[in-house]
């Protein structure tokens, strides 16, 4: 009980069930005041979904979702796509939500990495830039919990673990819980305090070391990318050997 | 021949249009950036049933065509949740069915050969006092309602669902944008009439596109180019003896080539 007394927000055997096909089946998450949760899983697991379900965007068929009372979410969705008819540059983008002050939108530009591109327009920014400044908007909200919906799906190898470390250092300095998303299982690890290896169920959860030892990940991910993963977190900064990682990941996608 | 700027019906049919630009500029732009154009012809088509009701029962013109408005956007809604057919099927079907049986509905009061030009077209020029002021304070009410609604209506504009995951109430804000088009066919009806009035919401609007940087710009200028298409049509309709209606819309139309010479802003 003590457990989700203390989360920001919580599924409680969420269960979603679409035109016969379960996409969740009885899931339990919590995420807590400065916490990094990690929901991994193949494509099609239902990561995203139960992202959206978590927000309140897509109604359980049962369970339920517990959130704190008056929580202030900031959200990075996985997609953002702009229709070129709306003018929107950056700073604006900021601003979408929650009238921000100037001082504070050039301080969360600053943080992200991107205070040159102020008055860019969002529709022209790469996969990383836009990533960036939405994850500046979502800080300026001052959340208590960060939402990330695959945040390096765009993004180039480099990027990646510079964005990764860009989390690490606003999950320290903010404090927020953050609830993350990924495809990815290489970069995912070093840093979250929970991961949740997710496909429909909840196949195995845990802190990152357990995570990858649990033979339901290996069954889920394949033995190899186990491995991979231990190589990774212990040679994170040796570039060419993740690049192959990476291709392999791919591999199994399929 | 100018004498003609200062006789009363001149300045009654330039104030109406004028308090019709400066609404259908920011509504315009939302029907833009929403790619709504067809929803908001499809809930001015609709106008012209609550007319004919008006016209046979003996109630305002003016709320019948509002009233039918908002009746027909909540069926679309209705009909958009059971997802067999795509929105702008259903838009298609609500548009002319609507629009057909306002046009019986009218014919029965004004008989089969009756003239429903200046309901479908718009009559500046013999607009009445009476018609000024419902422009203006519906007008008024609409960008209050407008400025109410801004930044949620551009969040939700932008991105749904970030909006409804950071606490922006989608269903009020779908209301409140839906009531805004449907007093805004209302009030404009006898100015441009109901066939053209989506002109003059996307025309301004997609004009103003190329000149803004931000939203905020778009519908400033997007209700500037709207002044200056009503003034132009109004000239026309007056000196030419055009009809009021496809005078403006073709201002506007006018204007936004105008517009295609200038480099796009962001």
């Amino acid at each position: 009980m003590l457990k989700v007394q203390n989360a920001l927000l919580s599924a409680r055997e969420a269960t979603l069930v679409i035109a016969g096909r379960t996409i969740l089946d009885r899931v339990n998450l919590d995420v807590r005041p400065g916490e990094i949760v990690t929901v991994i899983g193949p494509n099609g697991a239902g990561k995203s979904t139960l992202v959206r379900c978590m927000l309140g965007l897509q109604p359980l068929t049962s369970g339920q979702i517990v959130r704190r009372d008056k929580l202030r979410i900031g959200y990075v969705p996985q997609r953002f796509p702009l229709t070129p008819n709306v003018p929107l540059d950056v700073r604006r983008l900021l601003s979408l939500t929650l009238k921000a002050a100037e001082p504070d939108i050039d301080d969360a530009l600053q943080e992200t990495g991107i205070p040159h591109l102020k008055d860019a327009s969002v529709a022209r920014l790469s996969g990383g830039e836009l990533q960036r400044a939405l994850l500046a908007r979502a800080l300026l909200r001052k959340p208590e919990l960060l939402v990330l919906d695959e945040p390096v799906q765009a993004v180039d190898f480099m990027g990646e673990a510079r964005m990764y470390e860009l989390i690490s250092n606003v999950r320290r300095r903010h404090g927020c819980g953050i609830l993350m998303v990924s495809h990815d299982l290489h970069m995912v690890m070093a840093e979250s305090d929970h991961v949740v290896c997710l496909n429909g169920h909840v196949c195995c959860e845990g802190g990152p070391g357990s995570v990858q030892q649990d033979p339901e990940f290996a069954k889920l991910f394949g033995p190899a990318a186990a491995r991979m993963i231990a190589a990774y977190t212990h040679h994170h900064d040796h570039d060419h050997e993740s690049h192959d990682h990476h291709d392999h990941h791919h591999d199994h996608k399929h | 021949m100018f004498d003609i700027l200062s006789a009363p019906f001149f300045q009654r049919a330039l104030m109406a249009g004028l308090g019709v630009a400066l609404v259908a500029g920011p509504v315009g732009c939302f029907i833009v950036w929403r790619r709504m154009a067809y929803f908001g012809e499809t809930l001015a088509h609709s106008g012209l049933f609550g007319v004919g009701l008006g016209l046979l029962l003996g109630f305002s013109l003016t709320l019948g065509a509002a009233a039918t408005a908002v009746a027909v956007a909540l069926i679309l809604i209705l009909l958009k949740r059971q997802r067999a057919l795509a929105t702008d099927t259903l838009l298609g079907i609500l548009s002319h069915s609507s629009l057909a049986l306002g046009l019986i509905t009218v014919s029965l009061v004004t008989g089969a050969a009756g003239d429903h030009m200046d309901l479908l077209f718009g009559d500046i020029l013999t607009v009445s006092s009476r018609d000024v002021q419902i422009v203006w304070v519906g007008g008024a009410l609409v960008l209050f309602v407008l400025a109410f609604l801004w930044r949620d209506l551009i969040a939700v504009s932008v991105h749904e669902e970030l909006a409804e995951a950071e606490g922006v109430n989608v269903q009020r804000v779908e209301l409140g944008f839906i009531l805004l088009i449907a007093l805004m066919t209302a009030i404009s009806m006898k100015i441009i009439g109901l066939l053209l009035i989506t002109a003059l919401l996307v025309i301004p609007a997609a004009a103003a596109r190329r000149l803004s940087g931000t939203p905020e710009r778009m519908a400033v200028i997007s209700a500037g180019v709207a002044v200056l298409a009503v003034v132009m049509g109004l000239a026309a309709s007056a000196f030419a003896n055009v009809i009021s209606g496809p005078a403006i819309v073709l201002s506007a139309g006018l204007l936004f080539v105008l517009t295609l010479v200038v480099p796009q802003r962001i």
